[in-house]
């Protein structure tokens, strides 16, 4: 039996995780953060809302990257990562979509509203959705593995055309920072709050990738269950 | 050679279709259909937007009610036949041709019988005949690479729809700008960049077919 880790089996990056997060969570909800109309104390947000999408991303990539991987070798094990990378993303994906749904409805009025960043969310929701459909319709396990890592591959690409690059040609956003500048320069952001936003990031990546381990371990046992049963 | 592979497998396509007549006709009698039901349904509502949101709507249902089926009429053991004769970027890309071609043909029927029950509102009718072009190539390219890997899973005609829906996103978006911008005469510096915009997508969704499809091929 081969053990799956993404990282290592020490126990600092865990702990690290831990304190980022409970860190950011009592920072976030006690620093000092600018006063702007509108917005007010639900800039707090950003911390909470911004970091579960970047963790989603983050997962989605890994996602990609293992499927380009069981592409090219074939190994099983690649695709295992990449589908358990794929249900964490949602996880976050779907964290982050009531995350901004709350905002939204404090700060532009509606839970949900018209919009390039909001569309983008929702179509890859749909996307990843389809895919784990896609995977309990392939009968065998071969033809699941390879048929999903195709149409991840093939997704992924369309999903960043839609998501980085029409929202600069088409209308523009609600959201701060569309059109020419990059998600972190957040025109509302200053000094202080990038002292909890990059922590709440950095920990976020490292408690996603605490739960991938735990879902591959969980898988692992499952299929020795499943193996012995059968036997 | 291998381009003479791609032709010969397009002259089979379309002497496939010319063959067994019924399916290209029952492609056409359903966009007949709906356009006709969209007459009836929207009465007196329509306004040059409307007129765009369901062009573009039809052409999606169209496409995938057209596509869909690429792969299905022949059966499993003629496909370990032409494995055996070619490489799948042959048949992948003959497959391509064949439907954008039968997709232009919808897209242009769609076009003309949108025109004589919900009237005309396009001005700028070449930015338009392009942009539909453009799309229609588009929509069947991306349709074609989701209907192979719905053929694949054995669960063709909703899978297909569930895979590409979200897919055709960041075309339908391109060419409803692109159809607002050719509903007034003029505009066409805006028109050409969206264009690009849409050969972009259109190259894209080709070099990914090309490049994965032979993952799906072998078996």
């Amino acid at each position: 039996m081969e053990r799956i880790n993404i990282i290592t089996r020490s126990y600092a990056w865990k702990i690290l995780a831990l304190v980022l997060v409970i860190y950011t969570i009592i920072a976030g909800l006690l620093i000092e953060v600018p006063r702007l109309p509108i917005i007010e104390e639900t800039i707090r947000n950003v911390f909470f809302h911004v970091s579960m999408w970047f963790t989603m991303v983050f997962l989605l990539i890994i996602s990609l990257i293992y499927s380009v991987r069981f592409l090219a070798t074939g190994k099983y094990k690649y695709d295992t990562i990449a589908v358990e990378a794929v249900n964490m993303g949602l996880f976050f994906g779907i964290l982050g979509i009531v995350t901004g749904m709350l905002w939204a409805r404090f700060t532009w009025g509606a839970y949900w509203v018209r919009d390039p960043k909001l569309n983008g969310a929702a179509v890859s929701m749909l996307v990843y959705l389809a895919y784990i459909i896609l995977r309990a319709s392939a009968d065998t396990v071969k033809l699941r593995a390879r048929l999903s890592a195709v149409y991840n591959v093939f997704a992924f690409v369309l999903l960043i055309v839609f998501i980085f690059v029409l929202p600069r040609i088409a209308d523009g956003s609600l959201h701060p920072g569309s059109g020419d500048d990059s998600p972190f320069a957040v025109a509302t952001m200053q000094g202080s709050m990038y002292k909890v936003f990059f922590p709440a990031i950095a920990g976020w990546f490292l408690m996603a990738l605490w739960f991938l381990q735990i879902r591959l371990r969980l898988n692992n046992i499952e299929n020795l269950i499943n193996k012995s049963k059968n036997r | 050679m291998y381009l003479n592979h791609v032709k010969q497998l397009f002259y089979k396509d379309v002497r496939l279709e010319w063959r067994q007549k019924y399916a290209i006709g029952a492609a056409l009698l359903y966009l007949i259909a709906t356009v006709f039901i969209t007459y009836l349904v929207f009465d007196n509502y329509i306004t040059p937007r409307v007129w765009v949101a369901l062009f573009w709507i039809i052409i999606i249902f169209v496409a995938i009610n057209t596509t869909s089926r690429s792969f299905v009429p022949e059966g499993q053991s003629r496909y370990y036949y032409y494995y055996t004769l070619t490489k799948p970027e042959a048949i992948i890309m003959g497959k391509l041709l064949y439907n954008n071609l039968l997709m232009l043909l919808m897209g242009l029927t769609c076009y003309g019988l949108s025109v004589l029950f919900l009237g005309n509102f396009v001005h700028n009718t070449g930015l338009f005949l392009l942009s539909l072009v453009g799309g229609c190539t588009g929509l069947s390219s991306l349709l074609t690479m989701t209907s192979a890997i719905a053929w694949k899973a054995r669960n063709s005609f909703s899978l297909t729809a569930i895979l590409s829906f979200p897919l055709t996103l960041p075309f339908i978006i391109v060419l409803v700008q692109l159809t607002h911008h050719s509903l007034s005469a003029g505009n066409w510096l805006i028109g050409l960049k969206l264009l690009l915009v849409l050969l972009m997508l259109n190259i894209i969704v080709i070099i990914l077919t090309y490049i994965l499809f032979p993952y799906i091929w072998k078996e």
